[in-house]
């Protein structure tokens, strides 16, 4: 009788081993989609989460240029035009306290602000702040009036001068149409930093810090309980999100 | 007793006519030639960069919308305030306020980056955005003026006529606060960012309008009476004034202001041809010399030094436009305030962002202006937009209220 029962048993045990591994597959996979968050086509972005970016203004490196070269790769920023109508979504800056005299070096970029006035001023809503905090142009529906970088206190967007020749396919641009750093949405999306903040950590400067800022358990967010940061033009009340450390 | 007022069209046999369609037409085609090329080539052929990203298109076509919703007012004067002695003005006053917008819009539309995308910015509003509502305003005013002309002209609409000229009249005050708003709304320029730019631009469009219309009006009208032309060029004198006084308040206040002392330093003392523009431009050739002119006994019966007074006024006005929408991209933004700027490869360094218009720049505002031209004169070619005499005679002295 004993032996009788032993396949039932049998057939238990095999379901239990069988759930338990299917659980221990899958769990880490799951577990690493939700700490890479990674979002599916399909899923519409989440005004739970807000991108930003903390950089370390010590830890930039005076003549480093890896960020600004990692994006004109990124998003094929290579036309050969005059430098005052060069598109330029990230720049380096070197800067002097007038009071002290320290110096800084810096990234500036789109700050990504809460209440961008890119946005506010965009007659057609071209210009636009996703759910999740990205300041992004729509390329489709921009009527290149340029009101949008006459707007911005940042000087972060660049209007196309001239015809373009082999864009990327993932950043699209185009002649007569204003442009701006879009914190390689695309990349994000996918779980993966903007190429930028890869290209300072493969230097090995690890002055960009990128992440969401409205996780308390991201390591942008207990970054920025530890240290001082600031942003740019604070008095203009627009709550970047990109903030700047030691400036 | 009450005269009838009799209009005209002109004739249009006379070799001026021909010869002002003929440069008008010219230009006209300067001004499609050169958005054409601004299209297939790009702003790269225009002095504008990604520093000064409005420029000289810009200053046309704000002149021409400003100039615009001004000139309305000599048909407001007659039909809102009720003063008979503009009523014959009226119907050329509305139909210059449609000509000079729809020339300004043609200026601002060839100079966006994407013009084939017009359809656009029709069907897709962002109603934060002064933009948004300045294609409603300017489309409306269009509008509005034109039933204003045919309630003018249609003696079965006469009765309507003062309600659809006080919205008309109402309408080109919100137009024009919406076209200074357009720089009052920029909060991170130190130049703009001021709510005095509104009041300021109408102002402005007040004595531009006025002086294209005495302008044109002696132009069409030989037998013009000298005291047709007293009062208006009264008026002319106040409103100069009036915008002197804009400015005045505007560059006082921005001196009182510490941190605005920069931006006030580059533009009145240090800032080259916009301290040349503002002074020699504005404040000379705009406003000192034309009140001369309009004022001082010796000149002010002079049919010639009240036309050179409105030519003035319009040079100092197109010289204040330019030193207000360019000289103030021309001066940098502070991104970093207490900090000097020493290196980046996006002039954030600059004392000043340079800027030299183009050719191409000049043909499309001309151009602007050759459409203004051409309409205007269609226009009076086919309804009689002109009083048939304007001689002192003519006007009751009832009438001068």
């Amino acid at each position: 009788m004993n032996e009788e029962t032993s396949p039932s048993n049998d057939r238990r045990d095999f379901l239990k081993t069988t759930a338990v591994v299917a659980g221990l597959t899958v769990a880490p996979g799951m577990l690493l989609y939700g700490i890479s968050e990674a979002k599916p086509d399909e899923k519409a972005v989440s005004s739970k989460i807000r991108w930003g970016m903390l950089i370390d203004t010590s830890k930039c490196a005076d003549g480093c240029d890896a960020c600004v070269n990692a994006c004109v790769n990124e998003h094929g920023l290579t036309e050969e035009t005059t430098p005052e109508t060069k598109a330029q979504w990230i720049r380096k800056v070197g800067l002097r306290d007038k009071q002290t005299g320290t110096v800084h070096s810096l990234p500036m970029l789109c700050q990504h602000c809460e209440f961008p006035p890119c946005t506010d001023v965009c007659p057609t809503g071209a210009s636009f702040k996703r759910a999740d905090g990205i300041v992004l142009v729509d390329r489709h529906i921009c009527i290149g009036c340029r009101y949008c970088m006459m707007a911005c206190p940042y000087k972060a967007r660049s209007f196309i001068h001239e015809t373009l020749e082999n864009q990327k396919p993932h950043s699209p641009r185009g002649k007569g149409t204003v442009e701006s750093c879009n914190f390689c949405v695309y990349r994000v999306d996918k779980g993966k930093q903007p190429a930028c903040v890869e290209a300072c950590n493969q230097d090995g400067h690890q002055a960009m810090l990128f992440g969401d800022i409205n996780d308390p358990n991201s390591e942008i967010s207990k970054k920025l309980k530890q240290v001082n940061s600031s942003v740019l033009r604070p008095d203009m009340r627009l709550n970047p999100g990109v903030r700047y450390q030691g400036l | 007793m009450k005269k009838t007022i009799s209009y005209r069209i002109i004739e249009g046999k006379h070799p001026v006519f021909y010869w002002t369609l003929g440069i008008s037409t010219f230009l006209i085609l300067l001004g499609l030639y050169a958005a054409y090329n601004m299209e297939h080539y790009g702003h790269i052929i225009t002095g504008m960069t990604n520093q000064i990203v409005w420029g000289m298109p810009h200053v046309f076509a704000i002149f021409l919308i400003v100039a615009a919703s001004g000139v309305l007012n000599v048909a407001s004067i007659s039909s809102v305030f009720r003063k008979s002695f503009y009523h014959p003005l009226a119907r050329l006053s509305a139909l210059l306020a449609i000509t000079m917008l729809v020339g300004g819009l043609m200026v601002l539309v060839l100079d966006l980056g994407r013009p084939d995308r017009l359809i656009i910015a029709m069907t897709h509003y962002n109603f934060k955005s002064i933009f948004s509502w300045n294609i409603i305003l300017y489309n409306g005013f269009i509008l509005l003026c034109a039933l204003y002309i045919w309630f003018m002209m249609e003696r079965r609409m006469h009765g309507s006529k003062p309600t659809v000229g006080l919205v008309a009249f109402l309408w080109r005050l919100i137009l024009t606060t919406g076209t200074g708003s357009i720089f009052g709304f920029l909060v991170a320029r130190e130049a703009y960012n001021t709510a005095i730019l509104p009041p300021l631009f109408i102002a402005l469009s007040l004595v531009l309008g006025l002086a294209v219309f005495l302008l044109l009006l002696m132009f069409f009208s030989h037998a013009l009476g000298e005291r047709i032309l007293q009062r208006p060029k009264i008026l002319l004198g106040v409103l100069i004034g009036a915008v002197f006084y804009f400015v005045l308040a505007y560059h006082l206040t921005h001196l009182y202001i510490t941190g605005r002392h920069g931006v006030e330093y580059f533009i009145l003392a240090d800032g080259g041809i916009y301290t040349i523009l503002f002074w020699g431009g504005y404040i000379f050739l705009g406003t000192i010399l034309p009140l001369l002119l309009l004022y001082h006994e010796r000149f002010s019966h002079s049919r010639v030094s009240i036309g050179s007074a409105c030519l003035l006024s319009i040079l100092g006005g197109f010289s204040l436009l330019y030193v207000i929408i360019i000289g103030g991209q021309a001066y940098p933004l502070d991104i970093f305030p207490g900090m000097e700027v020493i290196s980046s490869s996006f002039f954030d360094a600059a004392s000043k962002h340079p800027y030299t218009p183009s050719g191409w720049e000049f043909m499309l505002g001309m151009g602007g202006i050759g459409v203004s031209v051409i309409l205007t004169l269609i226009a009076m070619k086919i309804l009689p937009f002109l009083p048939a005499n304007l001689t002192d005679s003519d006007i009751d002295p009832e009438l001068l209220d």
